[in-house]
């Protein structure tokens, strides 16, 4: 992966820079040495590195203001960063980069259960959301798999979506507003408690940006009232194409289960030998969880039985108590750990037409055969949000390379079908330079526009989400400051950021 | 320029758009237009028909120009439906004409649902529409999860026509209920029958309509029978007031009632739309007086009010919530935003339509 050639005046200025930037932060929130900002190389895509200029974590919408306006004078770009967990290289920085880390922003400022919202600072982690209204009976939706330590400001960069999002939608879904701070500084609010913008649609545009329009400090969330209960089914099938009927039939037929999850054979058999959850051995499985009360959950899961009996499948499995229904979990929550267990991989997050998946799934294991590369595939079905993995070794020289290239032609075939790169991961640097494959250019220069409206020196996040080759006339007219530089043009055989 | 536009392709379109030298109106049906129309019309009228239909899949991908109720009809063969639940304003506005789906999505129009499934910008996943420039622009696609670059599909939903003309569009679809039911409290003053609807909204009980009409409180529950009929036992019995049921058609008239503000229909006046906290609705409305329709528990409180109410209505407001003239003089489909949101909605405006050729008089409301 390529990253633009760092600014060689800013890196030159290092000093002088943090000594600006101690003006307006206390000691403790401005960090210059490698030995402490190595922590923020990477985020949880690490195969990819690089050491930032420095990393800043204020406390206050008001401190972030101030260290955005002196990176603004002194055009040195800035990555904002929740808690790093992005897949994508989405918070990765580069070395003439200021990373703006939110962590120490956690507060809950109000919640309120009459009118259903909470509102906090967008450092605190998506589970803490939850976990400060659930014992009044609520929770915050969208539930990422890395809850535990991703942060809502994240979650609001990435638009990120979680298991429940089939029936809750994903974080845009329930976003009511940020306290936003653009680049230049400027501190502004978008929409508000209330669910009606009442004018554009900017917070639309600003869930899923990227950390690429503005520095979110805060959000109002919409939470809801925790339903009664919930349920899982296991059901193995011989063939993926029955599996993927099935689903079809399911979503027809009105039932609405807030999850729907798909695993094939090289994944259960990966889980298996990890987890020892007990799967039945298939070609595919599908985990269903049904919501509501003890008769609401009977009811809903006698239909599913209905449609999923008539497919014939090799195993109906009903968890019968709280110990089953953890079982049935168990395995696919572990299936990245058990994949991790064999090799390393690489975790893609194409979505399909839920209509095209027996055909996907079959294209995939063809071109596993050509590539020599083993693939697994955990899938949210309801959806059509595929998470193919990839097994290399990371140790085997060209074996990283092998697999991207893979991913690459699996990312292709999800955009042939009528699909797209991603589903929540987000594009960051990973998928950044397939954006061409999904998106003519008058569609990429219509989203570089808004990002010119936001942030017109292209300091925010600058190298992701756009093929460099496409932005590069954008982020090498960076004009204010001492910063700016005509950088040197052919920065496109652009070396490799690698620790 | 003068005269009608009617183009029947995309590239048609298009075309039109980059020969165009002064501004344009653009025209679904014409049904809700708030504020005026300045310019040349183009009618998206001709840009008809289904591209893609797949109810195993939950997705419908159909031409902006389509009508409405040809898109329901549709749906409802395969009993599907759009989940919002797009209102039809032509009794309150007095209108005629025939509403187009591409209308709907540029007013973000969204029913009583929009508590439980959201609004349109929710259930739309793709657009295609011609920006100022003249090129066409696709934003998402056809598929439900999709992070892959910047989300201009929220954007296009609820612009009112400022920032391109949208050709075509892409929906997450919902299954019809098996039944509907409601639940009606009688004897309940605004303040106490409006906390009825946030208690329900607050409770698992799932509902999918809140609303205080013509004194009376309702909620909507959908689902499975048995869910249904469960659902309603655990309300009846918290809840306060006379409470009866109906059930089918007689409840689905109500939430028509709702959707297309019926009781506003008749009242001369300004027709005011707020969107505010719902604890505030009822403290609001009795400070304005008027003809009120609460929605979402108070979350939309829509009233009929003499003219030039437009100050004390804001002063009540004090800021905690928003408002728009939909039907009166100076009507303009967007609420009064601070200086940095007007700011960026002017870049977006130039960015998108370099040369002020959409709507101009809905774009006012971006400056
Ligand atoms: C084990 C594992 C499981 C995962 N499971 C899921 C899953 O189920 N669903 C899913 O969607 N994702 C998942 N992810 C991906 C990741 O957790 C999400 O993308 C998450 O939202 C990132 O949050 P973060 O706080 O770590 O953000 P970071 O990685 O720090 O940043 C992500 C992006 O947001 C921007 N950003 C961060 N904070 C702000 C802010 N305050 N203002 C503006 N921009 C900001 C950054 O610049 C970056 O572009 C998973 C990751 C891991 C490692
Ligand atoms: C402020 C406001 C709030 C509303 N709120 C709701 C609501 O909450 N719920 C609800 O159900 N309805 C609501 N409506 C009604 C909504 O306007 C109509 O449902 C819909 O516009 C009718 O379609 P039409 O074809 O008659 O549109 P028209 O009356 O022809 O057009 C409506 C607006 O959309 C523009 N437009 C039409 N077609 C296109 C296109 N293809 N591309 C770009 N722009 C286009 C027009 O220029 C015009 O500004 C609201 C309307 C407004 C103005």
């Amino acid at each position: 992966m390529d990253m633009p050639q760092p600014n060689a005046r800013i890196i030159a200025r290092k000093s002088s820079i943090l000594a600006l930037l101690s003006q307006v932060l206390p000691p403790d929130a401005v960090i210059g040495d490698p030995a402490e900002t190595r922590a923020y190389e990477c985020d949880a895509l690490a195969a990819y590195r690089c050491q930032p200029l420095a990393v800043v974590l204020p406390r206050t919408t008001e401190e972030v203001s101030a260290v955005l306006r002196i990176c603004h004078a002194e055009g040195v770009p800035v990555v904002p960063r929740g808690a790093g967990t992005s897949l994508a290289g989405g918070s990765m920085p580069t070395e003439d980069a200021v990373v703006m880390g939110l962590a120490r922003m956690t507060r809950v400022i109000e919640t309120d259960y009459e009118n259903r919202f909470i509102h906090v600072e967008t450092g605190r982690t998506n589970l803490s959301v939850t976990q400060a209204v659930e014992a009044e009976g609520f929770f915050y939706a969208p539930d990422p798999s890395s809850q535990l330590a991703c942060a809502i400001g994240g979650n609001i960069g990435m638009n990120s979506g979680g298991a429940h999002c089939l029936k809750y939608g994903v974080t845009t879904n329930n976003l009511l507003g940020v306290r936003m701070v653009l680049m230049d500084g400027t501190v502004t609010t978008i929409g508000g408690p209330w669910d009606e913008p009442g004018s554009l649609d900017l917070l639309g545009v600003v869930c899923g940006s990227e950390g690429q329009l503005g520095v979110v400090t805060e959000a109002w969330l919409r939470i809801l009232p925790k339903p009664e209960g919930a349920r899982p089914v296991l059901v193995g099938f011989a063939e993926n194409e029955v599996a993927g009927a099935c689903v079809a039939d399911i979503i027809r037929a009105g039932v609405l289960p807030v999850a729907i999850e798909f695993m094939d054979r090289p994944c259960i058999e990966a889980t298996e030998a990890f987890a020892k959850a007990g799967y039945p051995d298939c070609e595919a499985l599908l985990i269903i969880e049904v919501e509501g009360s003890e008769a609401e959950i009977a009811e809903q899961l006698a239909k599913i039985k209905e449609i999923a009996l008539r497919h014939n499948p090799v195993e109906f499995r009903e968890a019968q108590d709280e110990d089953q229904a953890r079982r049935i979990w168990l395995g696919r929550k572990s299936a990245f750990g058990a994949m991790g267990q064999i090799n390393d991989y690489m975790c893609l997050d194409g979505t399909i037409p839920v209509s095209s998946l027996p055909y996907v799934l079959r294209r995939i294991g063809e071109m596993s055969a050509e590539f020599g590369l083993g693939v697994g595939n955990v899938f949210h079905a309801g959806d059509g949000n595929m998470h193919p993995l990839i097994l290399y070794n990371a140790n085997k020289p060209g074996d990283l390379a092998l697999c991207e290239a893979f991913g690459a032609e699996i990312l292709k075939l999800c955009v042939e079908v009528g699909g797209c790169l991603t589903g929540e991961h987000g594009v960051g640097i990973e998928k950044r330079d397939l954006m061409v494959v999904q998106f003519a250019p008058v569609d990429l220069e219509a989203q570089m526009r808004v990002k010119d409206v936001f942030d017109p020196q292209w300091l925010l996040n600058p190298a992701k989400v756009f093929p460099l080759a496409v932005s590069a006339g954008r982020r090498d007219a960076v004009t204010t400051g001492p910063g700016a530089s005509p950088r040197t043009p052919g920065i496109f055989e652009d070396r490799k950021c690698q620790a | 320029m003068s005269g009608v536009m009617r183009p029947e392709t995309e590239a048609e379109l298009a075309e039109i758009v980059a020969g165009a030298a002064g501004p344009l109106a653009i025209q679904g049906g014409g049904t809700r237009r708030i504020g005026g129309a300045e310019g040349a019309v183009l009618e998206t009228s001709g840009l008809s028909g289904v591209v893609l239909y797949e109810p195993a899949a939950l997705t419908l991908v159909v031409r902006a120009g389509t009508p409405l109720a040809e898109v329901e009809a549709l749906l409802a063969g395969e009993r599907q439906r759009l989940a919002f639940e797009p209102l039809d304003m032509r009794q309150v506005l007095g209108r005629t004409g025939v509403s187009t789906i591409g209308g709907v999505v540029a007013a973000n129009a969204s029913g009583p649902r929009r508590v439980q499934s959201g609004a349109a910008r929710d259930a739309l996943i793709g657009v295609r529409f011609v920006s100022g420039r003249g090129e066409v622009v696709k934003s998402g696609g056809r598929v439900m999860k999709n992070v892959t670059g910047y989300d201009l599909v929220k954007l296009m939903a609820g612009s009112h026509g400022t920032l391109g003309v949208l050709s075509e569009l892409s929906f997450k679809l919902q299954a019809q209920p098996e039944v509907e039911a409601t639940l009606i409290l009688e004897g309940l003053d605004d303040g106490p029958g409006l906390a009825a609807l946030r208690r329900a909204l607050g409770s698992p009980f799932d509902v999918s309509g809140v609303a205080r009409v013509s004194g009376r409180s309702v909620v909507r529950l959908e689902g499975l029978a048995g869910s249904v009929a469960y659902r309603v036992g655990q309300l009846r019995a918290v809840l306060p007031g006379d409470v009866s049921v109906v059930e089918g058609e007689a409840s689905a008239e109500i939430w028509r009632n709702v959707r297309d503000l019926a009781p506003l229909q008749g009242p001369e006046g300004d027709l005011w739309r707020i969107s505010c906290l719902p604890t505030h609705a009822a403290e609001l409305a009795a400070a304005m007086g008027g003809t009120v329709l609460f929605d979402r528990a108070g979350g939309q409180v829509s009233m009929v009010l003499p003219e030039g109410q437009g100050e004390a209505l804001q002063k009540a407001l004090a800021g905690r919530g928003q408002a728009i003239l939909l039907r009166g003089a100076g009507a303009l489909p967007f609420a009064r935003s601070s200086a940095e949101v007007l700011a960026l909605s002017a870049g977006l405006k130039s960015a998108f339509d370099p040369k002020a050729l959409f709507n101009p008089a809905q774009s006012r409301g971006l400056f």
